[in-house]
C-alpha cells in the first residue's frame, strides 16, 4: 500500500520535461517534492504566478508572494506574474499540460466530486471547476475508499458535481487506474503489497481487470 | 487630471447602503485593506460585496461581516471565516459561489466592455442551473452575464496621481480585472508618485479605469498561511 508520499511520488512519474502543471491542494501539493531536477518543469499557481518555488526560509516570507492554498511561497528564477483573469486563461485555453488535484469521489465515466457535501458548510469551488472543464489532461490523487470504508470510485458519483467526462487518470494507495473514454476505470498498476482481488473489492465502479498487473515502481 | 483624495474615509464617501462593491484581492494578499477599514467605520450597510473570498474572522471583508454590513457575497471560496458560516447557516447572509476563472473572467468583461462570456466551467453541475447553454466545436459553454458593480475597490503597490496603477508579485491577483469593471473605481497605494515616475511600459492598469487614489499608510499585509523552510544548520 502507498503512502501519501508514496501517491505524490507515483505521480511525478507522469511528469514530462517542459510541462506546465497545476497542483491542487494536498497530495498534489507533495507532488512538487519528487519532481527530478534535472527536468525543466514550471508550476502555475492560479491566483497568478508561473515558476512557483518551495517555502521561502524562515524570515524570507513575503505577504504578497503566495499560493494558491494562500501559503508563503517563492519564485524561481524566470517566474511570471499574472492577473486572475489571465490565469484562468491560460487554463481554458489548454496552455496547462497536467492539472493533479484531490478528489472526494470519481465516476467511471470520469466525472469528479470534490467541492460539496451537502449538509455541510460549503466552502466553494474556488479555481476546481475552471481547470477539470478545461484541462486536457487531469490526474486524481485521492485515498481509495473514504472514512466511512466505502469506495470513492464509483459508478456514478453521489456528490455534486465538480465536472463531468474530464478525469484520465487515478492514483489511490492500492493502484493507478486510467479512466476509459468509453467508461470504466482500467487497473495499471497496483501497489506494492496489494493483490487484484483487495483492489476489486475498494472498488465500487466498473473496473477493468486485463492480464498480469505489475506492481508500482518508485 | 489629479484623481488624488486624502485618504479612505475621502475615497468612499458615497458608498452607500444597498450598492454592490468589488474588491481585490486573493485570500488576504492584495487587500484593498484602508478602504475595508473605512467601510467599518461609516458603517454602510446591505452592501452585495463580489470578491474572491470572504476575508477571515477579524481582517479583511470578514471586518464586515462581523458588523453585518454584508447582504450578499459573491466569491468563489468562503472557507476561513466563522463568523462568515454562522450567517450563512443562520440565513441573515446570502452566498453565491461562483467559479474562480468564472468570476476574474466576468470582471474583465466588465472592464472590456462585454456583455457575456461563455465558459465551460461548471457545465453538467449545479452551477449550469438556469443558465442558457450554447455548444461550439462539440462542446458545451455556459453563458454568465458580465457584473455590474458601482464601485471597485483595488490595492495596489505604486500608483501615481493619475491613476496609473503597478502591483507587486502575487498581490496583482483580482485587483487589474476588478479596476477596470467599477462604474467607480478606487485604488488605494503603498506608494504615491508624480506622473512621468512609472515607466509606461510597465504600468499594469492604465489610470483611465481609475477615478480616485490615495497612499495608504502602515500596510499590515497579513499573512493568512505562513509556511517556512528549516534553514540547514551549518
Amino acid at each position: 500500500m502507498l503512502d501519501k508520499q508514496g501517491i505524490a511520488k507515483r505521480i511525478a512519474k507522469e511528469i514530462k520535461d517542459g510541462y506546465y502543471v497545476n497542483l491542487g491542494i494536498g497530495i498534489p501539493t507533495l507532488v512538487a517534492n519528487y519532481i527530478p531536477e534535472t527536468m525543466d518543469v514550471v508550476l502555475q499557481s492560479e491566483n497568478g504566478l508561473l515558476g512557483m518555488g518551495p517555502f521561502p526560509f524562515e524570515g524570507e516570507e513575503d505577504a504578497d508572494v503566495i499560493n494558491a492554498g494562500k501559503q508563503t511561497i517563492t519564485m524561481l528564477p524566470g517566474s511570471a506574474i499574472f492577473d486572475s483573469a489571465m490565469s484562468f486563461g491560460m487554463i481554458r485555453a489548454r496552455k496547462v499540460n497536467l492539472t493533479i488535484l484531490g478528489a472526494m469521489e470519481v465516476s467511471e465515466n470520469g466525472d469528479i466530486a470534490n467541492w460539496k457535501i451537502p449538509g455541510k458548510m460549503v466552502k466553494g469551488m474556488g479555481g476546481a471547476m475552471d481547470l477539470v472543464a478545461s484541462a486536457e489532461n487531469i490526474i486524481v490523487a485521492m485515498q481509495h475508499v473514504n472514512k466511512a470504508g466505502e469506495s470513492k470510485l464509483l459508478p456514478q458519483c453521489s456528490l455534486p458535481l465538480t465536472g463531468v467526462h474530464c478525469v484520465k487518470k487515478i492514483v489511490t494507495e492500492l493502484g493507478v487506474f486510467d479512466v476509459l473514454p468509453q467508461g470504466g476505470f482500467k487497473l495499471l498498476e497496483r501497489a506494492p503489497g496489494v493483490s487484484v482481488e483487495e483492489i476489486i473489492k475498494a472498488t465500487a465502479g466498473k473496473l477493468i481487470v486485463e492480464g498480469e498487473i505489475p506492481e508500482i515502481l518508485i | 487630471m489629479n484623481k488624488v483624495v486624502s485618504g479612505a474615509d475621502e475615497a468612499i464617501r458615497d458608498i452607500a447602503d444597498g450598492m454592490t462593491l468589488m474588491l481585490g484581492g486573493f485570500g488576504l494578499c492584495g487587500l484593498p485593506e484602508k478602504c475595508i477599514a473605512a467601510l467599518v467605520k461609516k458603517g454602510v450597510k446591505e452592501l452585495t460585496c463580489i470578491s474572491n473570498n470572504a476575508g477571515v474572522d477579524d481582517f479583511g471583508i470578514g471586518l464586515m461581516l462581523k458588523q453585518r454590513q454584508v447582504k450578499k457575497m459573491i466569491s468563489s471560496y468562503v472557507g476561513e471565516n466563522a463568523e462568515f458560516e454562522r450567517q450563512l447557516l443562520s440565513g441573515e447572509l446570502e452566498v453565491e459561489l461562483i467559479p474562480q476563472g468564472t468570476l476574474a473572467t466576468l470582471c474583465m468583461a466588465a472592464g472590456y466592455g462585454m456583455p457575456a462570456i461563455f465558459t465551460p466551467a461548471g457545465v453538467g453541475t449545479e452551477v449550469a442551473i438556469g443558465k442558457e447553454i450554447r455548444n461550439f466545436s462539440g462542446k458545451d459553454y455556459l453563458m454568465e452575464m458580465a457584473f455590474d458593480a458601482d464601485f471597485a475597490i483595488v490595492k495596489a503597490w505604486k500608483g501615481d496621481t493619475m491613476g496609473n496603477l503597478v502591483y507587486r508579485s502575487t498581490a496583482r491577483n483580482f485587483n487589474p480585472v476588478m479596476a477596470m469593471a467599477g462604474k467607480i473605481t478606487i485604488a488605494e497605494v503603498e506608494e504615491l508618485v508624480q506622473p512621468g515616475e512609472l515607466d509606461p511600459d510597465h504600468i499594469h492598469t492604465p489610470g483611465i479605469y481609475v477615478h480616485r487614489i490615495f497612499q495608504g499608510e502602515n500596510y499590515e499585509k497579513r499573512i493568512e498561511q505562513r509556511t517556512v523552510r528549516i534553514r540547514e544548520q551549518g
